[in-house]
This record gives structure tokens, C-alpha cells and sequence, in this order.
């Protein structure tokens, strides 16, 4: 009995299932590549198929990352993908219009014009849902449409190719042997961390996230809180928008960035957030992001055709939901445990709560 | 709320009050999408009546060139009406491309046998998508998101490359074209008008029409009322994966291809194109006729980028995402003065 309530609490834990899928995954490539956690030296970077790993998902982390807190606020971002593009598109094509490409200044100034541009969109949509009261999905949906046609008007619908080494560096540079991709990384996320978890504004956008109306009338600013993350959310799309550009050298305002929000709600959803808002995991997240990335590199190693990436990208979906689903494990579980009858009376109550829960949210938004 | 207290048949004489009441009318963003329409039209009018703008075929080739369109709207409709999104709809359709192309080309199973197959593929993974998210409570946007990847993987796994169709009984049914005196239409638009006209029917006039505007008003009191909201939910994934591979069929005609690539975004134009056509996001709202005229304003957007010449196609975009922004927010308008 206690081993089995030993085993619950584990299991219950909110990182238990992303970490155990994230592992198993990483496991799974050992028979087909030995020496996939091996890292080695070479030419003064660090390269390995682990570092590699957060190396490709470095844009993935951030634009999850930000996606996190709107998601906690129970809003979603459509637009970051067109933010990713928009963000590139300019800075590329103002560092293209450069005399000296490799001029620090120009390279700095562009990045800030991108990241200001990413800003002005997280300002719109925090404008439309907060001020306007538009459901998010929709006020998102307009940058969202909208946004890869402005990227494209920016860029005159070409491919703009830049040759800058500074520019270079975000995406596609080592500094320290590692990666510089992965120390913009780490501090996006130990900010994020620091910001939420060691000030109370993790719990004010907790509290926005589980009813916004009552948060604002014992006093918390919840509008502001609102427009606060889908900035943030879109400078952290800028700056993944930067990497991508950085790394391929080069804006592509039809493709960069192309699907990525549909990825990092997945990497918030296999992380443990719940997409209802009112409580957050940027450290599931972050999980849930390797895991999409080390599925698609491990599909790669095992020598699957690559167009299956996205069946297999289905299928863990499916299974994570279905996992993180309160009914479906009170079928599965209760059912192996409890006997054939507590399936059913385990699942009537739960049914009645989710509908009491949904009922005052519905007035509110 | 004075003129709660009136009968409603009764002709009202204050004028306030009729206005404040037409402007509290749903018909209301239907009505505004339709003027719109018009004032879009009559500017093509003015400006290109020299190119042939004037012709009825241009504004029949509106219905030929967005049939597809049409069709994967009026299912978003059903799934947005019931309070719930579809984001598999452009999978769907370009899976069916694939799907079709693949069995006519490379397999010579003959059309007729191949198009019920399809759709019967598209209604079952509506039903899928449909039976999980009312079994196990997960979220609408994340089941058919798992549905998006899901399919486009499919169609990959199918075929990487695009499939060219040179089959004779599709060329001839793509070629057809119905005279209607003053231009013609081709057998797509004809299905698409013909889904419209069903889908108004049931959504108006059938039971189970009803029940989507119940559970998308409010899916606790139609639970409480004793509607079979699951069952309802579930009819409505399917009506749309039904439509998505219809839409399909349709966009496999048009273009006569399959490729792994094909409608992909269309999730997003069929949402827009209902948006724009007055329905409500959150559900319980709208009208199906209100699609129609969404469909048509950006088909039009299209022909007008077209016949300007000058304009590239990613003023499409924009102009699209400026479109949508301006009827949320006039719906956003409208709710709020509706509620006070």
C-alpha cells in the first residue's frame, strides 16, 4: 500500500510525466546510436547529439517559454510565428542595407528595431484581449494572419541573405565551447524563473489566469498583468526570431518560424500548464520543448523517414493529453486498480465539477 | 430595456428604441458583411469596369474559385456554433488531395469508388477528434491540433512529392461547367452552394440544429436541460471532418493534384471567413449565411489584389488580418452594448 501511495505521489508529481517521457525518448536512441551521451571536443565547441539538442531548440524554449505565462493568464498566442518573421525580416533587412554588415552598432540597432517591432505587436494583442476583452485565440489570430503579409511587405517577398558576423553569432555562434544560443536561453529562463517564482508576480498572474474578474477586484491589476505577458511573450518570439534569422543567415517571411506556436503550446501542454490558465510550469515547459526536440532528432538518428516526424508528433500529443486527462486515467487506472465499478462514479464527479468550473469562466471572458 | 416589456411582433413607434434594437439584432454583422461585400464589389466596379470587372463571370468565378473554401467554412461554422474550434480542417483537406490523387493515380480505383472512401476517412476523424474530446475532457484546440499534425504527417507518409492527376473522369468532371445564361459554374461551386443550402437547413430548421446553438450558448444549462450535449458535440466534429474531406475533393478538382503541402493554413482562412461572416467565437451566435459573405469577401479581396495588377499577394494577407480586426472588434462592440 505504501509503495503504491509512494508511486501516486510520484506520479502525481507535475514534472513526473514530461521528464519520463523526455527520458524515455533519450533512452530510446542509445541501441541505435551508443554513443548519443557522449560529448566531445572539437575545434574548442562542444558538440554531441545532447548538445545539439538544445542547441536546435533553443527557439522553441523561448517562444515556449513566453507562451507559458499567457497560457497561465488562460490566454494563448497565435501570433508568434508571425512575430518570429517580422522580427527577422527586419533585422535582416537593415543589416542587408548596411554598408558594413559586420559593424557592431548596426547589427545592435537592427536587433533593437526587430525586438521593438516584436513589442508592438505583444502591445496590440495585450491591447485587444485585455482593453477589448477579445478572446485571445481571436485578437491573436489577427497578427497571426496579418503578420507573415507585413513580414513579406518588409522583406519585398524575397529571402533576404545577410553576411554579418556579428548577427551570426545569436544563432549560429559558440562562445565558452557552448553554444551562444543556449546562454540567451539560459537567461530568458532564469529571469523568467526569478521573475515569477521569487516575486509575487507568478502568483498575480496565476491568480489573472484563474479568474481574471476576481483578481481584479481585490485589487490586482489584471488588465495590466494581461498586456505585461503578451509582450513578454512576443519580445521572447522576437528574440527566437533573431536566432533563426541569426542562424540560417537569412529572413524568410513565408517559412521562419512557420508552425512554431503550434509547437510551443505543445511543449506548455506536455509541461504540465494547463491550457485553462491559473497555474504555470516554465520548467515543465522547458521539458516539453526538449521533448518535441529530442523527438525530431531522434526520428532522425533511428532512420525513420522523415515525414513521419509529425504522425510520431501527433501520436505524443495524443498520448500526453490523454495522460494528463483526469478521466482518461481514472478509466485506465481505476479500472486496473480499483476494479470494473470505480471507473464510472470516479468519472460522474469529476464531469460535474469541469462543467461547474467552465460555467462562471464563460461569464467572465 | 424598455422594449423587452413590448411583444415582439408588435410595430414599434419609438424610435430609440428601435434603433437601440436593430443594433441588438444578430442579423446585425451578417447585414454589415453583406454591405460590406457590396461597397468592396461597387469599388471594382468603378475601378476596373474597363477590364471586365462588370462581367457576371467574375462574380460567378467568386464561387468557382472559393467553392472549396465555402464548404470547409460551413463545417468551421457547425464547430464554432457549438462553442468549439476544428485547426485539422487544411490537414483534412490536403490529406484528401493526397488520399484521392494517390488511390486515381497510382492505385486506378475508379472516382466514384474513391470519393465516398475519402469522405467517409475526413467524417471519421472528425468522429475521432470529436469522441476524444468529449470522453476525456481535453481541450477542442489541442485534440485538433494533434489532428493537424497528425493528417499532414499522413499525406507525407503517402507520398512526398505532389501527385498530378491525368485521370479522364476527374479532368472531365473538373472541366465541366453548368450554364447558368449569364456565365457558368463548375461542378465545385455547385456542391459548395448545395452544402450551404443543407447546413442552412439544419442548423435552422432541424433539432439538431438547435442543439448547437443550445451547447454553444451555454453548454452547462443545455447539459442541465437534459440535451444530449455529448452526442451533439460529437455530430459536430464529424459534420466537419465530413466537410473538410469534401472540401478536399473539391480543392483536388480545382487544382487536380494531390501534394503533402496543399491547403495548408485553410484552418485559419475558413475561421476567418466565418469571423467575418458574423459568428460569434464563442459560439451560440451567428448564421451560416454569414459564411457566405465571409467566403466572398476575401475570394473578392483575391480577385480585387488580381485585377489591381500592381499589388502583390501578401497584401492578401494583410488585408485579410485587417478585415478580421475590424469585424472583432465591431462584434466585440456589438456583445458589449447587447449586455448592458
Amino acid at each position: 500500500m505504501t509503495t503504491s501511495s509512494r508511486w501516486r505521489a510520484l506520479t502525481q508529481h507535475h514534472l513526473f510525466w514530461p521528464v519520463a517521457v523526455l527520458v524515455l525518448l533519450l533512452l530510446v536512441n542509445v541501441p541505435f546510436t551508443p554513443d548519443f551521451f557522449s560529448v566531445r571536443m572539437s575545434g574548442g565547441h562542444l558538440y554531441g547529439s545532447l548538445v545539439s539538442i538544445v542547441l536546435f531548440g533553443s527557439p522553441l524554449i523561448l517562444v515556449a517559454v513566453g507562451m507559458t505565462l499567457v497560457i497561465a493568464t488562460g490566454g494563448i498566442d497565435l501570433s508568434v510565428g508571425a512575430v518570429v518573421a517580422i522580427t527577422g525580416a527586419l533585422a535582416c533587412s537593415y543589416i542587408s542595407h548596411q554598408a558594413d554588415q559586420n559593424a557592431l552598432s548596426g547589427v545592435l540597432l537592427a536587433m533593437g528595431l526587430g525586438l521593438l517591432a516584436a513589442v508592438v505587436c505583444g502591445l496590440w494583442n495585450g491591447f485587444l484581449v485585455a482593453r477589448m476583452g477579445i478572446q485571445p485565440i481571436i485578437a491573436t489570430l489577427i497578427i497571426m494572419v496579418a503578420g507573415r503579409g507585413v513580414a513579406q511587405l518588409i522583406s519585398g517577398g524575397q529571402i533576404i541573405t545577410v553576411n554579418s558576423d556579428p548577427y551570426k553569432l545569436i544563432g549560429g555562434g559558440y562562445w565558452l565551447t557552448l553554444p551562444f544560443s543556449i546562454f540567451v536561453v539560459a537567461v530568458v529562463v532564469a529571469v523568467t524563473v526569478a521573475l515569477t517564482r521569487r516575486t509575487a508576480l507568478g502568483l498575480l498572474v496565476e491568480s489573472v489566469g484563474g479568474n481574471a474578474e476576481a483578481s481584479r477586484l481585490v485589487g490586482i491589476r489584471s488588465r495590466r498583468i494581461k498586456i505585461m505577458v503578451y509582450v513578454f511573450c512576443a519580445l521572447c518570439a522576437g528574440i527566437a526570431g533573431l536566432m533563426i534569422s541569426s542562424n540560417t543567415s537569412a529572413a524568410d517571411g513565408n517559412n521562419a518560424g512557420l508552425w512554431i506556436e503550434l509547437d510551443a503550446i505543445l511543449a506548455v501542454v506536455i509541461g504540465g500548464t494547463s491550457l485553462l490558465g491559473g497555474r504555470f510550469s516554465v520548467g515543465g515547459t522547458v521539458v516539453g520543448a526538449l521533448v518535441i526536440q529530442t523527438l525530431t532528432t531522434t526520428i532522425y538518428t533511428i532512420g525513420v523517414p522523415t515525414q513521419t516526424n509529425l504522425v510520431f508528433k501527433a501520436a505524443v500529443v495524443i498520448v500526453v493529453c490523454l495522460l494528463q486527462s483526469p478521466k482518461f486515467r481514472a478509466r485506465l487506472f481505476g479500472a486496473r486498480f480499483g476494479g470494473k465499478g470505480s471507473a464510472t462514479p470516479a468519472a460522474a464527479p469529476a464531469d460535474t465539477a469541469a462543467a461547474a468550473d467552465a460555467a462562471p469562466k464563460m461569464e467572465v471572458s | 430595456m424598455s422594449a423587452t416589456t413590448q411583444s415582439p411582433t408588435a410595430p414599434d413607434s419609438r424610435a430609440p428604441s428601435k434603433a437601440r434594437r436593430l443594433l441588438g439584432d444578430q442579423r446585425l454583422p451578417v447585414a454589415a458583411t453583406a454591405l460590406l461585400f457590396l461597397v468592396m464589389y461597387g469599388v471594382g466596379l468603378s475601378r476596373y469596369q474597363y477590364y471586365g470587372f462588370a462581367e457576371p463571370q467574375v462574380f460567378l468565378n467568386l464561387f468557382i474559385d472559393n467553392g472549396y473554401l465555402l464548404v470547409a467554412a460551413v463545417g468551421a461554422t457547425f464547430v464554432i456554433l457549438s462553442g468549439g474550434i476544428d485547426l485539422s480542417v487544411g490537414s483534412m483537406m490536403g490529406f484528401t488531395t493526397m488520399f484521392t490523387a494517390w488511390l486515381v493515380e497510382r492505385q486506378g480505383v475508379p472516382l466514384p469508388l474513391v470519393i465516398p472512401m475519402a469522405l467517409g476517412v475526413g467524417a471519421f476523424g472528425g468522429f475521432l477528434m470529436g469522441y476524444v474530446i468529449q470522453n476525456f475532457e481535453i481541450q477542442p484546440f489541442i485534440v485538433t491540433l494533434a489532428g493537424l499534425f497528425l493528417f499532414r504527417g499522413l499525406c507525407l507518409v503517402i507520398s512526398k512529392e505532389s501527385i498530378s492527376i491525368s485521370d479522364a473522369s476527374v479532368s472531365s468532371m473538373a472541366d465541366a461547367q453548368v450554364s447558368l445564361g449569364v456565365g457558368f459554374l463548375s461542378i465545385g461551386a455547385i456542391v459548395a452552394l448545395v452544402v450551404l443550402a443543407v447546413a442552412f437547413y439544419v442548423l435552422h430548421y432541424t433539432r439538431f440544429g438547435r442543439r448547437v446553438y443550445a451547447i454553444g450558448g451555454n453548454e452547462h444549462s443545455a447539459m442541465l436541460m437534459g440535451l444530449p450535449q455529448g452526442g451533439t458535440k460529437i455530430a459536430v466534429y464529424t459534420v466537419s471532418g465530413f466537410c473538410s474531406a469534401l472540401a478536399g475533393l473539391l480543392f483536388t478538382l480545382y487544382i487536380q493534384s494531390g501534394d503533402p503541402l496543399h491547403a495548408t493554413g485553410m484552418e485559419l482562412d475558413a475561421i476567418a471567413a466565418v469571423v467575418i461572416g458574423g459568428t460569434l467565437l464563442t459560439g451560440g451566435s451567428g448564421y451560416v449565411l454569414g459564411t457566405l459573405f465571409g467566403v466572398l469577401v476575401l475570394g473578392l479581396i483575391k480577385s480585387i489584389i488580381q485585377f489591381e495588377g500592381t499589388l502583390s499577394s501578401w497584401w492578401t494577407k494583410i488585408a485579410t488580418g485587417v478585415l478580421l480586426c475590424v469585424f472583432i472588434l465591431v462584434q466585440r462592440i456589438m456583445t458589449a452594448r447587447k449586455r448592458t
